[in-house]
């Protein structure tokens, strides 16, 4: 007969840069059951966007999250203009769009280096940072910022590139996607990787759909759904089809967050390639009035963001809803019927942001 | 404008709404509170999802009214729901896991209360 016990997980754990509990419920080495626990460092931004001018919020929401910084700050800027009907200049759609991938591209290398670590391969995670770099090195030289860049305004972004910073760019992403296809044989072909990401985690379609997840995790179930393909900024004149898999295990969600990366590497030369002369910013006028929900594909997956105003200078209700958020329930599901030991790496795949989470 | 149709329901209608964005195979996006000046209670926003395609449900939570939990038709509602509990005060009737206002450890109850 089976030992039924509980264990605590986190809030502080080697593999959790960010707190989050589980209880473990396990019978011998077996997890049965988890239930979370979160709230340990939630810091109420979303109220202070009654405190704050609509203009100045912008800055705040960049500050929801260390990763998808940039997301917030266009994110909620790109709500505001909605319910002013404010239409930012093609220029700018394009620019956002760019900073936008190059986030995505740091995330996903981010993550590849913080699963590396998880699983004890040192120089794997190092290599992945060592990429990542050289994406924060580009956020610096365009914006001045690595983490926080505050180029997003209401009526589009405060900061041009010039071609010749853009073509350096591409440049650039080019040595990393080099870089990427030597690290990505390791990261798919490895048997000390595979041992620890294959057959483990599973999480199938329906599951996926019942459980209402996104993005990377969803789409590693096999669903084929990006919130890009509605066309917001410039995706609408960008050619790409979302990267899914069939599996549905740990090696899955890396293996689509690797090609995800190519990806937005391929996005970054189209965008470069058509992107536009003209203005960055449109002029806004009055104060913003009524309620829009806006969507985007962060690294993590679709995040919402609900903002309602009644003609102030200040936001009645800004509502963020995470990815990380959404997809709780199904690292829950995933960790049902896992080994105690497998269990900092699956909650590892989810690629949980916290930040975001308490935002 | 927003993006989606929003219909209003009802503490009676809600979950007879909410089943029949379920037996329709969408997904539950979010549930979104917001607190109504001079103690009116919440606005409470059920936002669901088919593909790309959004829609919402909107119900006005009066003062002291409890709200049906819709987590044993959705069960990723319970964060949701446990959210706007701790956060706006909302009662929430049948959670399938509630957190009994420890979601968040914050200090204030209802801080996002008007």
């Amino acid at each position: 007969m089976s030992t039924r016990s509980i264990v605590p997980f986190g809030p502080q754990h080697p593999v959790l840069p960010e707190p989050i509990h589980l209880d473990l419920v396990l019978e011998d080495e077996k997890v049965v059951e988890a239930i979370p626990s979160i709230g340990f460092v939630h810091r109420g931004l979303e109220i202070l966007v009654q405190k704050r001018e609509f203009t100045e919020y912008a800055y705040v929401a960049e500050r929801i999250c260390g990763i998808c910084s940039y997301m917030h700050g266009m994110s909620y800027c790109d709500a505001v203009e909605h319910i002013m009907n404010v239409e930012i200049p093609d220029r700018a759609k394009y620019l956002r769009t760019i900073w936008s991938e190059m986030s995505r591209i740091h995330s996903h290398l981010l993550w590849l280096g913080l699963v590396a670590d998880a699983f004890g391969f040192e120089s794997l995670f190092m290599q992945s940072w060592r990429m990542r770099e050289k994406i924060l090195d580009m956020f610096e030289a365009s914006t001045g910022g690595r983490v926080i860049f505050s180029v997003n305004q209401v009526g589009g972004v405060l900061k041009d590139m010039d071609s010749a910073m853009l073509n350096h760019f591409v440049a650039e992403l080019g040595d990393v996607e080099k870089d990427l296809k030597v690290l990505s044989k390791t990261f798919l072909d490895d048997a000390a990787v595979n041992n620890r990401l294959r057959n483990v985690g599973f999480l199938t379609k329906q599951q996926a759909h019942d459980l209402s997840i996104v993005g990377p995790f969803m789409r590693a179930s096999g669903i084929k759904r990006d919130i890009r393909q509605l066309g917001y900024n410039a995706y609408k004149d960008l050619e790409f089809e979302p990267i899914t898999s069939e599996i549905g295990d740990s090696y899955a969600r890396c293996d689509v967050r690797i090609r995800e990366i190519f990806q937005s590497i391929d996005l970054i030369r189209q965008a470069v390639g058509k992107i536009p002369s003209g203005d960055i910013a449109a002029p806004i006028k009055g104060m913003p009035e009524g309620e829009h929900f806006t969507r985007v594909e962060q690294p993590r997956g679709e995040a919402i963001y609900y903002v309602k105003a009644d003609g102030t200078k200040f936001i009645d209700r800004f509502r963020v809803r995470t990815p990380t958020f959404a997809n709780i329930p199904g690292m829950l599901e995933t960790l049902k019927g896992c080994q105690f030991a497998d269990v900092p790496i699956l909650v590892l795949t989810i690629d949980p942001c916290i930040s975001c989470t308490e935002r | 404008m927003t993006d989606g149709e929003i219909k209003v329901v009802t503490l009676d209608t809600l979950l007879v709404e909410t089943m029949h964005f379920k037996e329709a195979g969408w997904r539950l996006m979010q549930i979104c509170a917001r607190s109504l000046k001079d103690n009116a209670g919440n606005e409470i926003t059920y936002t669901f999802g088919d593909d790309l395609v959004m829609a919402h449900l909107r119900l006005i939570a009066e003062p002291d009214k409890k709200v049906p939990s819709v987590s044993h038709i959705y069960s990723s509602a319970f964060l949701y729901e446990n959210e706007m509990h701790d956060l706006f005060g909302v009662e929430v009737e049948m959670m399938t896991l509630d957190f009994h206002g420890h979601l968040y450890r914050i200090k204030d109850a209802a801080p996002f209360k008007k």
